[in-house]
């Protein structure tokens, strides 16, 4: 068969590249299933689930569980926010507004500034805000705060901000992709036809983009499941679980941690999988409709 | 980059003076997350680099301070220069290894994908296999390294077995080899979709003119593709600059917390509650990346002129 030029060497690096990519994780989830007596590296000691036990009862001082159900949290509050936000804004941008040029600017601006950078303004900026309420506080004598007051820093404040700086730019971007192949003759029948703008949006544009949508909310979640240069700095007191496991590396000397990474990538993995299946059966009922309502036009 | 955003099949004029300000409103989520949560905080910080600190409490004030004790002694040679300095000349040459890397690899990959893949549907399937583990922690897929890269992992036990070297190799793991590894490991994609995304407009009866006019593969890819491409490069460039330039977490996991980094300098800054000298470094990190990102935009922008 005629190959294109380069074919061989370059389906050589291709396949190397893969292995690459996920030789290293499959690696661990080898290893998350080292027998009691085993260590961080091969050979495997036996073969059991010993150390997902170990990671049920929890990581010794570390509350990994409670780490694990406030990412939870945030990444679907961060989920819904993205999509919703990415959304709206995207259909804005297909119709001209003041601004527009800085609102897309500062929207790329957000995704390539430095992580660390945006994490220390918004630990700043809280600072400052936690300053100010408690000079307000102490100024004129507001029982609730100089008593109880500590700081406005925290998973839904800065840290669901901070998160929301990094999800939003690429929500934005897959819905500019979205709307540059959106067919606009569409909305102009049903408009033809005597719909609202709302009655547009809902009957028109939202079952044919519901796929997209899908998408990022994938996204949503799963960078805000990862994230964790912006959120370093901006969470407070409680970590978020990637944080959680950064600090892991360097304390834990046992297999539990592989165990902890493979379950946490199983969730990403869960969540994509879950992504893609609603995009398919979203698809499916969309075929489903055209037979039906084909033969009667 | 485009400066101008995308106007995507622009809807005939309206009317009614509500419609007219419904764009506002909706980008009016977006617009107010990212005053309150880049715009505020960027200022912020540029403020407070400029304020004088004691340990427990930031003075309000304006002062050259933390600019002045970030450069001190860098003009002094003699010395090996300042800690910034070094600090920076050390990133800088990470950043620049990892550049050339994850640009070659990820152009590749999209190349493969773009021109020696012939079905749509397999074409899709690879490039999410390789764009899928973007998804996934950063940080386990550090981890991921350990049992292979350790004193007692793999290829050191590999390589003793074969005989190839008689002691483990001590440079494999928490190493500037390590660091630049991992990175490649995670940032490659960002050179491979922006790449593989200009590859595909490349209409493909190019490629078949210049063969038919006698090129050969290097020429074809040097004198077609990649002048073609290169917008998709130079979006990857950036994106792998920026995380590169920035970065701390990768440097402190695979290079076991020896390896100096700038992103490394502000966390340990912020760690001490010095905010302003923190402030002050992020904002020179800042400055340097933008230039950066504007030196490598001119870049494409002449030559697309030329």
């Amino acid at each position: 068969m005629d190959r294109p030029p380069g074919f061989w060497p370059l389906a050589l690096l291709f396949g190397l590249f893969v292995l690459f990519l996920y030789g290293p994780t499959l690696t661990i989830l080898i290893l998350s299933f080292q027998g009691p007596e085993g260590g961080l590296t091969f050979p495997m000691r036996g073969f059991s689930t010993h150390w997902y036990g170990k990671l049920w009862e929890g990581l010794g001082v570390v509350d990994i569980w409670a780490a694990f159900r406030r990412s939870v949290r945030l990444g679907l509050v961060v989920m819904v926010l993205t999509t919703l936000f990415a959304l709206s804004a995207g259909y804005a941008f297909r119709r001209r507004f003041r601004g527009q040029g800085a609102l897309f600017q500062l929207t790329i601006a957000s995704l390539i500034v430095p992580s660390i950078v945006v994490s220390l303004g918004i630990a700043l900026e809280f600072r400052l805000i936690d300053d100010g309420v408690k000079a307000l506080g102490e100024a004129y004598g507001i029982a609730w705060i100089t008593e109880d007051y500590a700081t406005a820093m925290g998973l839904f404040t800065s840290g669901l901000g901070a998160h929301l700086t990094w999800t939003l730019p690429f929500g934005l971007l897959i819905m500019f992709a979205v709307f540059n192949r959106f067919p606009g003759n569409l909305e102009e029948a049903a408009r033809d036809l005597g719909a609202s703008p709302r009655q547009v949006f809902q009957h028109v544009v939202l079952p044919v983009i519901a796929p997209s949508l899908i998408g990022v909310a994938l996204f949503g979640f799963t960078l805000s499941w990862d994230e964790v240069a912006r959120s370093s700095q901006a969470l407070g007191d409680l970590n978020t679980l990637p944080l959680e496991l950064q600090g892991l590396t360097t304390t834990v000397t046992t297999p539990d941690i592989y165990a902890l990474g493979t379950l946490t990538t199983g969730v990403s993995v869960l969540v994509i999988g879950l992504a893609f299946g609603a995009i398919q059966l979203w698809r499916r009922r969309d075929r489903r409709l055209a037979g039906r309502e084909a033969p009667t036009r | 980059m485009s400066s101008s955003p995308p106007e995507a099949g622009a809807l005939p004029a309206v009317t009614s003076a509500a419609v007219a300000q419904a764009p506002l409103w909706q980008a009016a989520p977006l617009t107010l997350v990212l005053l309150g949560f880049f715009v505020f905080p960027l200022l912020a910080t540029a403020v407070v680099s400029f304020w004088d600190y004691t340990e427990y409490a930031l003075i309000p004030d304006f002062t050259f301070r933390n600019y002045h004790e970030m450069f001190q002694g860098c003009a002094d040679f003699s010395a090996g220069g300042c800690t910034t300095l070094r600090t920076y000349l050390s990133t800088f040459r990470l950043c620049v290894m990892v550049w050339a890397i994850t640009l070659v690899l990820g152009v590749a990959v999209a190349y493969f994908l773009a021109f020696c893949v012939r079905s749509d549907m397999l074409r899709m399937t690879l490039f999410l296999l390789c764009t899928a583990p973007f998804l996934t922690s950063n940080i386990i897929r550090m981890v991921s390294w350990v049992p292979l890269l350790g004193r007692e992992g793999a290829i050191n036990r590999g390589l003793m077995q074969i005989g190839l070297v008689a002691e483990p190799l001590e440079w494999l793991l928490f190493s500037e080899f390590a660091v630049v590894l991992a990175f490649v490991h995670l940032y490659t994609l960002f050179v491979t979709v922006p790449v593989f995304n200009s590859m595909l407009r490349i209409d493909p009866r190019l490629l078949e003119a210049a063969r038919d006019a006698g090129a050969g593969f290097w020429r074809t890819l040097w004198h077609v593709v990649l002048p073609l491409a290169k917008p998709g490069m130079v979006i990857g460039s950036i994106f792998v600059i920026v995380l590169v330039m920035g970065d701390f977490v990768t440097v402190g996991v695979m290079g076991g917390q020896q390896i100096a980094s700038v992103g490394k300098i502000i966390q340990v800054q912020m760690s001490y509650l010095q905010f302003p000298a923190a402030a002050a470094q992020a904002m020179v990190l800042l400055g340097l990346v933008l230039l950066l990102i504007i030196a490598l935009t001119r870049i494409v922008d002449i030559r697309r002129e030329l």
